[in-house]
């Protein structure tokens, strides 16, 4: 890279159908490097849809269509030359229902490491340091450093949504998308994985998608409402809550409809 | 400000994608061979059989001691044999399903039965043969009959049955049983109106599997009651009485492709003399296996596209 550019996601006149459904129409957005933005809207907006098109997970859905641009860090994502593995390793996915795989912790967080190393880089030593590392940097490692070997299903819930970001770590993400990944949390769960956010935003960009307003404006820097899979606003948090420039907006941040 | 070399493939990605490749179009080239068998077991019959197909085959009786003629005999027989023992089998096997499923608790008693279930289901049908020797021919003083071998079979298939509706019921989400219980539903309502219209598809299923084996077993008739010929007078209606033995098509298969030979002799009816037979009628009797084949894969078709129509008819117009 020669020159930062402020914007890591850039899509330009994005269109998505799921058959003769279109779910997103024109979308042409740029979403600055290193902070959080949150994506509101009401249920079925195309929230969802714009996440999982940043990784084009969305294409093995079946009977997808995709039009339009979209560049990250700098680089078109449907370029020929582009590989799915290693545009799905640098861009990770954290959902709703937290989803670690059924084995143990420590296996969770090696998982992506063993597929995506060769085998003679894949020393123990190098894994139980890329496990403390990561498990550290979700704040886990002191609840867990005794009990790596416990099966991450049987974890509480909030402990299992950390794990699920925590085995992006060691692929050195750039970008992590999540979907509603507070959802299946209590409120307190919900505080302790917002915090979490917070410490990760600046390493990584960071894009939420949430139903919950007050969530959107306790963690993102810019936010970004949706309705019927269009744009209707992008601003800073701040501005969009306070002085929204769209009545369709404020109609929705205030509860009219939603 | 292009970033070129951004998630672009390494020499390490480009193995695993190679081999992704690979994977999926052995894959691919393995699920074409194993279509392959199927296409090429039925135009091979159906060329073979060529000599003798014609609707009269089917509706015939056999003649000139079998190398001419058609085999109704046989397939009236199957027919019996798929209805008697599907009428046995689908109601016993869904409702020992069903209360195994929905109703039994997890105890020593039910995981006996889940274990005998299981073993019943891969006895070999010579053994289910024996048994319904045993128990219907000879104890219940059926005799070798139609009801008899129908009751083997119904026996057989059973198991097969029970664990097909468990599986079915199984996958209905547990939350549909427990919005239903929390109205004040009862079990059994519960069962009638959210499981089993929700199973239906994949207990139908397990019954027409269970269809097709009826048709095609041999081993649990031959000592049962299924026989190689019968006499049948010129016009007369086919039919057999429950005590009665019976022609199958299965055992007419079994019998034409190794027991039997072309008579010699044959007698001429326009002449009433015996003659030695013609060699186009050797290779019009010699096609006769093929044919009986063919007919059985059709009975087989027909009971499945039966089923088939019924689960359409249950989901389209009962709304199950």
């Amino acid at each position: 890279m020669t020159e930062q550019n402020p914007y890591a996601i850039v899509t330009e006149d994005l269109d998505l159908w799921y058959g003769d459904f279109q779910a997103l129409e024109k979308v042409s957005l740029n979403l600055r490097g290193g902070i959080i933005t949150g994506l509101i809207g009401p249920s079925g907006c195309g929230k969802t849809t714009f996440l999982r098109s940043l990784n084009r997970v969305n294409e093995r859905y079946g009977n997808v269509r995709t039009e339009g641009t979209i560049n990250l860090l700098g680089k078109n994502i449907y370029d020929p030359d582009v590989s799915l593995i290693e545009l799905r390793k640098s861009v990770g996915m954290v959902f709703q229902r937290p989803n670690p795989l059924p084995i143990s912790v420590y296996e969770n967080v090696v998982f992506g490491l063993r597929i995506h190393s060769p085998r003679s880089e894949l020393k123990r030593s190098v894994l139980d340091e890329a496990v403390e590392q990561a498990l550290r940097e979700v704040i886990l490692w002191d609840d867990l450093k005794d009990n790596l070997k416990q099966k991450a299903t049987e974890l509480q819930l909030e402990q299992q949504q950390k794990l699920c970001i925590a085995r992006l770590l060691p692929l050195k993400p750039e970008i992590i998308l999540m979907d509603e990944p507070c959802s299946a949390l209590d409120v307190e769960a919900t505080a302790a994985v917002e915090e979490l956010m917070l410490t990760l935003a600046g390493k990584f960009t960071i894009v939420i998608v949430t139903h919950n307003m007050a969530q959107a404006r306790r963690v993102s820097d810019e936010c970004i409402f949706m309705l019927l899979g269009e744009i209707i606003e992008h601003d800073r948090t701040e501005q969009l809550f306070l002085a929204p420039k769209n009545p369709k907006t404020s109609d929705y941040i205030e509860g009219r409809y939603g | 400000m292009n970033n070129s070399q951004k998630f672009t493939a390494t020499s390490f990605t480009r193995s695993k994608e190679t081999r992704e490749k690979w994977v999926r179009y052995l894959m691919f080239v393995v699920t074409l061979l194993m279509a392959l068998p199927v296409i090429l077991l039925i135009s091979y019959l159906v060329h073979k059989a060529l000599p003798v197909l014609s609707l009269e085959f089917i509706t015939d009786i056999p003649r000139n001691q079998m190398s001419a003629g058609g085999i109704w005999p046989a397939v009236l027989g199957t027919i019996y044999l798929v209805a008697l023992s599907l009428m046995v089998a689908a109601p016993v096997g869904v409702m020992a399903g069903v209360y195994l499923n929905e109703y039994a608790k997890d105890n020593w008693f039910t995981r006996l039965i889940n274990l005998a279930v299981i073993n019943l289901a891969g006895v070999p049908s010579i053994v289910h043969a024996l048994f319904g020797l045993g128990a219907f021919v000879l104890f219940a003083g059926l005799g070798e009959s139609v009801i008899a071998a129908s009751l083997t079979l119904a026996v057989m298939t059973m198991p097969v049955v029970i664990t097909s509706t468990r599986e079915a019921l199984s996958a209905v989400p547990m939350s549909f049983r427990e919005a239903s219980w929390n109205m004040g539903v009862s079990r059994w309502q519960t069962i009638r109106g959210v499981v089993l219209p929700n199973s239906v598809s994949g207990i139908l299923t397990g019954v027409i599997l269970e269809v097709s084996r009826a048709a095609g077993e041999t081993a649990p008739i031959m000592i049962t009651g299924a026989t190689a010929s019968l006499t049948f007078r010129q016009g007369e209606t086919v039919y057999y009485l429950l005590g009665e033995k019976f022609m199958a098509l299965s055992y007419h298969l079994y019998y034409f492709s190794t027991q039997w030979t072309p008579p010699r002799l044959l007698l001429d009816e326009g002449t009433g003399e015996m003659l030695p037979m013609t060699q186009a009628a050797i290779e019009h009797a010699e096609a006769i296996p093929y044919g009986t084949a063919v007919v059985l894969l059709g009975v087989v078709l027909l009971f499945n596209s039966l089923s088939i129509a019924f689960r359409y008819y249950l989901r389209t117009h009962r709304k199950w």
